[in-house]
């Protein structure tokens, strides 16, 4: 908490100006040269791969022949991941849609202005660990789903031969409806009161509006999570159920 | 001599090119601001914003394996038939028939790779140097929008091969649409609105509640027309807004 309560009051701290040695230089040779090297450079990376790898090509389409597993292209392949964890709804829909506007709305969130134009963690630690968390789960999910899956969705490692039947998880279950609803609302009050409580500056600075905004997407994200953990290690299908939807 | 001469100075010539390329500051400036193609650059830049080890590239290089996909895109669209009679064929065809076949869908393939892990990467990089922050923030907005619309790019392009792949991927993905809350046939709260799998979110996405014709030729549509047109819309507006917002980022 204290590295968060010092990035947010970054700004109120003398910041330390570094003397810039920053020329200003025609675009024209300088920058436009170096584009057209990288430019070259990158064509030929992409033509020696094109020549070196054939793109895939299986058999013609069959609505009768099940392909097992059917697989995403492999940068959807951490959603399809998540589908062994959520329903449907969240996983394809929920989650997309929550990690799209949860992107958009970092600038408004982060009250930081600190590390404009320069790789500066020192000064952003609470904003950078949690972008940070996000982005490896993202690809650990792709890991997972790309190369630790076989037939059915079973785990198999890479070694493990496919033609291995795996049987399903054991038995699963589901949290008691009346715990369900106090974890999840013991988990949001909690998680929304605590950092305020813990750092009253930090509170202030964001404003109410922002700080919720911004606790209720750290929460979520790590509730998706906190659910993946909760699933592999204590087989729990769902924290809520409800008539209508669940968790 | 005297015929570059003659060439050079010829009204053909000088009705093209404004200037010459003498090394005096006035004709770098004219080569950027009398060329379409340069001048979305500013005259001058900050060596800073030229350090390779500051942006890896990584924007541009996003951009320049959009311009691939539309060549080879555009190269392969003279080949392939999005029917489910002749898609696949026609994907067989360009591989063994059509010369360097191969090669252009090759390219056309590992360059949407590449695009998606670039787009992904130029994300990471303007977050971790802050470049979202102000006045920068809608540009951010327009990069997340640019980076759905590379996602959606890449997963309307993987039916058209029309094999096994394509089929069950999609076929899966789709699913993804019917469990929309309120709006798909298996969602939650679908009897609300008195939604079935005839009138929901897949079926408008596939022109079906199955992957067959009607779905690839939706995909094909999108995947040619509608996404690259509205990726290049807001290519333009990124691009402007860098100009507008003071340049690429720098220390405050």
């Amino acid at each position: 908490m204290d590295a968060l309560a010092d990035d947010i009051n970054m700004d109120v701290k003398k910041q330390k100006k570094a003397p810039l040695n920053d020329e200003v230089v025609f675009t024209f040779p300088d920058l436009v040269a170096r584009e057209f090297l990288v430019i070259i450079l990158a064509c030929v990376v992409l033509s020696l791969w094109s020549l070196a790898l054939d793109a895939p090509l299986k058999a013609i389409a069959d609505p009768n022949w099940t392909e097992n597993p059917a697989k995403a292209p492999w940068y959807f392949v951490g959603l399809q991941e998540v589908l062994v964890y959520f329903d449907p709804w969240v996983a394809g829909v929920g989650i997309p849609v929550l990690i799209i506007f949860g992107l958009m709305a970092i600038p408004y969130l982060d009250p930081n202005p600190a590390g404009v134009g320069e790789y500066n963690v020192r000064d952003r630690k609470f904003s950078i660990s949690l972008f940070m968390v996000g982005y490896i789960f993202w690809f650990v999910l792709i890991i997972f789903g790309q190369f630790l899956r076989g037939p059915n969705w079973q785990f198999y490692w890479p070694w493990e031969d496919w033609a291995v039947h795996k049987e399903a998880d054991q038995k699963l279950v589901n949290l008691p409806v009346l715990w369900g609803y106090v974890s999840l609302a013991g988990y949001f009050i909690a998680g929304l009161s605590l950092p305020a409580l813990v750092s009253r500056s930090f509170y202030k600075k964001l404003g109410f509006g922002r700080y919720v905004t911004t606790w209720i997407l750290i929460l979520l994200m790590f509730l998706i999570i906190i659910k993946i953990v909760l699933r592999i290690f204590f087989h729990i299908k769902y924290i809520l159920v409800t008539p209508y939807f669940s968790i | 001599m005297m015929i570059v001469n003659r060439i050079t100075q010829s009204r053909v010539w000088t009705s093209i090119f404004r200037h010459n390329l003498d090394d005096k500051p006035r004709n770098k400036g004219l080569a950027v601001t009398s060329n379409v193609f340069l001048h979305i650059h500013p005259v001058t830049t900050r060596a800073s914003a030229m350090k390779v080890r500051f942006t890896f590239c990584m924007g541009g290089l996003t951009f320049l394996m959009f311009i691939v996909e539309v060549v080879t895109g555009i190269l392969l669209m003279f080949y392939y038939r999005p029917v489910p009679e002749y898609a696949y064929t026609d994907m067989k065809l360009i591989e063994h028939t059509v010369h360097y076949g191969m090669f252009l869908r090759n390219m056309h393939r590992w360059a949407a790779h590449a695009m998606v892990i670039l787009v992904m990467l130029h994300m990471l990089r303007v977050f971790l140097t802050g470049s979202y922050k102000p006045p920068r923030e809608f540009n951010w907005v327009v990069g997340v929008l640019l980076l759905t619309l590379t996602l959606l790019l890449s997963f309307t392009g993987y039916l058209l091969p029309w094999d096994q792949i394509a089929f069950w991927a999609i076929t899966v993905g789709s699913k993804m649409a019917a469990a929309t809350p309120f709006l798909g046939s298996e969602g939650p709260f679908h009897e609300l609105l008195k939604i079935n799998e005839y009138n929901d979110m897949q079926y408008l996405l596939l022109g079906d509640n199955r992957v067959w014709g009607n779905a690839l030729l939706r995909f094909y549509v999108l995947h040619c027309v509608l996404l690259p047109v509205m990726c290049t819309v807001f290519i333009a507006i990124h691009f402007w807004r860098i100009r507008k917002d003071g340049g690429i980022s720098r220390p405050l």
